[in-house]
């Protein structure tokens, strides 16, 4: 079976180590990207089976990052979590509305990612 | 008090005896003036919580400013009342509700009337805390932080052996978070102490899109470039404006570049630029010349800075729609109106309204008492945004224009002549 990659895009570098040490220690294979502006292209040279997303990003907001994902054939059906600091009623309609897979909202605990990411890749 | 003149005459009577300043009123309703000012004229009918707020802003009581007895108390109890549809209130019979129990009726309306007032405060609470950008980056630092600890402290916690270069990583990634933590909310209690005496800023779409504008000095340098942009480019550079902070602002910003991307294909700069050189014209006469509509050269000439438009003078520009609600409103800098006269220079822009297509031009002469005069010339255009055969949509566009000089042409005694006729207001 083939190594399981995870893309987290992400601009906070200490959320980033966290993430990517629980993800790896579980046996997944995790790349890093941090600014809006790349992350589509990103998305195509790494080719994960999950993209982790955060909202704020430098550059470009993480749901046009995803209205961009769910747009392109070749990547709309990469599962994508989004995650964000922002959990209000409509921040959450409008990813749902652009096609997100599952929708976070910070703090999450370790757990909470780690089995929704097992969730998602299956 | 005339007890059978319309509500806004007898609101505009109130306000004038007891001398509050219609900004001032307005601005204590949570209204904007222009509103105000046209409920005072009886161009919008009005009733419930507002009703409500405006008698309680002028100290009187509610029925005083009603066309009817208790009308105002009956109305507000009729909004209440769609608001808790599960009450099953006898809705039919607000008005004798009011009658029989006045007492009991006032207490509902008012308790109705401060509940839409908290309402109206907690989503401009939200508002603020979602889109203010220091309190909305601080609630980011703050979260990314929380964030970033409980994870990092999880990964410790947990008993397993991370090994001493992870652990090391962890606890000084703890520590960094922590200080930024601290720093961030002393930072952010030190601000909220401040702000506390702060009134709360109300923006509505059109005052978020005219800040927006007003920075960017009325001109859409992008457009003016690239005037075949399209829909997604219309929204890109409006979702890239951060002062745009909902979806109806940017609704109404793309509404409004598409119009200006509309002008700048009918009337590039460089071509009205040499117009500019080369005549001192009205602007009625100037549209003929360049064969354009009126409405478009106001929007043309309205996106040049008062040092291009050099000795023709600044510009101001207005629209309103059919109801009569401004839509659009660039002032006209460094021309002393004095606060009165607001209202009675947007005149020509409903005189416009009524006459479709005809324009309306006026004069009016500055409060300081010197030469300077404005030029005011209003036209209204009928428009089908949803094709032939739908409602047709009526918006009137005033251009407002210094004149520094005199303009003895033909067609400023042509427009003296429209003045003796009456078609000129």
């Amino acid at each position: 079976m083939s190594e399981r990659r995870v893309l987290l895009i992400e601009d906070e570098p200490n959320i980033i180590e966290a993430i990517r040490f629980i993800l790896s220690r579980d046996g997944w294979r995790v790349d890093t990207h941090s600014d809006g502006i790349s992350a589509v292209e990103a998305v195509h040279s790494r080719s994960p089976d999950l993209v982790i997303l955060d909202v704020m990003l430098p550059n470009r907001s993480g749901y046009d990052i995803l209205n961009d994902l769910k747009a392109e054939e070749a990547t709309r059906d990469i599962p994508v979590l989004m995650l964000t600091a922002r959990g209000q009623k409509k921040d959450r309609e409008l990813a749902e509305r652009l096609g997100v897979s599952r929708f976070m909202t910070k703090p999450f605990s370790n757990g909470e990612v780690l089995n929704t990411v097992r969730e998602l890749v299956g | 008090m005339d007890v059978s003149s319309p509500t806004g005459s007898r609101i505009r009577s109130y306000r004038i005896e007891k001398g509050i300043r219609q900004a001032d009123l307005a601005r204590d309703c949570e209204i904007s003036p222009s509103y105000l000012n046209l409920i005072e004229h009886n161009r919008r009918r009005i009733g419930g919580v507002l009703l409500l707020r405006l008698s309680s802003a002028l100290g009187i009581e509610p029925d005083r400013l009603s066309e009817g007895a208790d009308l105002g108390v009956a109305m507000a109890l009729s909004e209440a009342a769609q608001v808790f549809p599960e009450s099953d209130a006898e809705v039919a019979r607000s008005s004798e509700f009011a009658n029989r129990f006045p007492g009991w009726a006032r207490l509902i309306a008012a308790l109705y009337g401060e509940r839409s007032r908290l309402e109206e405060t907690i989503a401009r609470l939200d508002k603020r805390l979602t889109h203010d950008p220091y309190l909305a980056a601080s609630m980011h630092t703050i979260l990314s932080s929380v964030t970033s600890i409980r994870s990092s402290s999880a990964i410790l916690a947990n008993g397993e052996d991370v090994g001493p270069e992870w652990e090391a990583r962890f606890q000084r990634n703890i520590f960094e978070d922590s200080q930024r933590l601290s720093e961030t909310t002393e930072d952010l209690v030190r601000f909220l102490e401040n702000e506390t005496e702060t009134e709360l800023p109300v923006l509505t779409a059109q005052e978020e899109v005219d800040a927006w504008l007003t920075a960017r000095q009325w001109r859409i340098a992008e457009l003016e470039a690239e005037p075949d942009a399209d829909d997604a480019d219309l929204w890109r550079l409006v979702r890239a404006a951060g002062e745009l902070t909902d979806d109806a602002s940017r609704a109404y910003a793309v509404e409004l570049l598409g119009i200006y991307a509309s002008d700048v294909r009918l009337l590039p700069e460089v071509v009205l630029r040499d117009a500019l050189e080369d005549t001192v014209i009205t602007p009625l006469t100037l549209a003929e010349h360049l064969g354009v509509a009126p409405t478009v050269l106001f929007r043309r000439l309205a996106s040049r800075s008062r040092e291009e438009m050099g000795e023709r003078g600044g510009t101001g520009l207005f629209a309103c729609d059919g109801e009569g609600t401004l839509i659009f409103r660039k002032p006209l800098d460094g021309f002393d109106w004095g606060g009165a006269r607001i209202s009675e220079m947007l005149w020509p822009l409903f005189q416009a309204m009524e006459r479709p297509l005809i324009p309306v031009t006026r004069l009016f002469q500055a409060d300081t008492g010197e030469a300077e005069k404005v030029r005011a010339t209003a036209v209204s255009e009928i428009s089908f945004p949803d094709g032939y055969g739908n409602k047709p949509k009526h918006t009137a566009w005033m251009l407002l224009e210094q004149v520094i000089a005199p303009v003895e042409t033909a067609t400023s005694r042509a427009a003296s002549a429209f003045d003796k006729t009456g078609i000129v207001g």
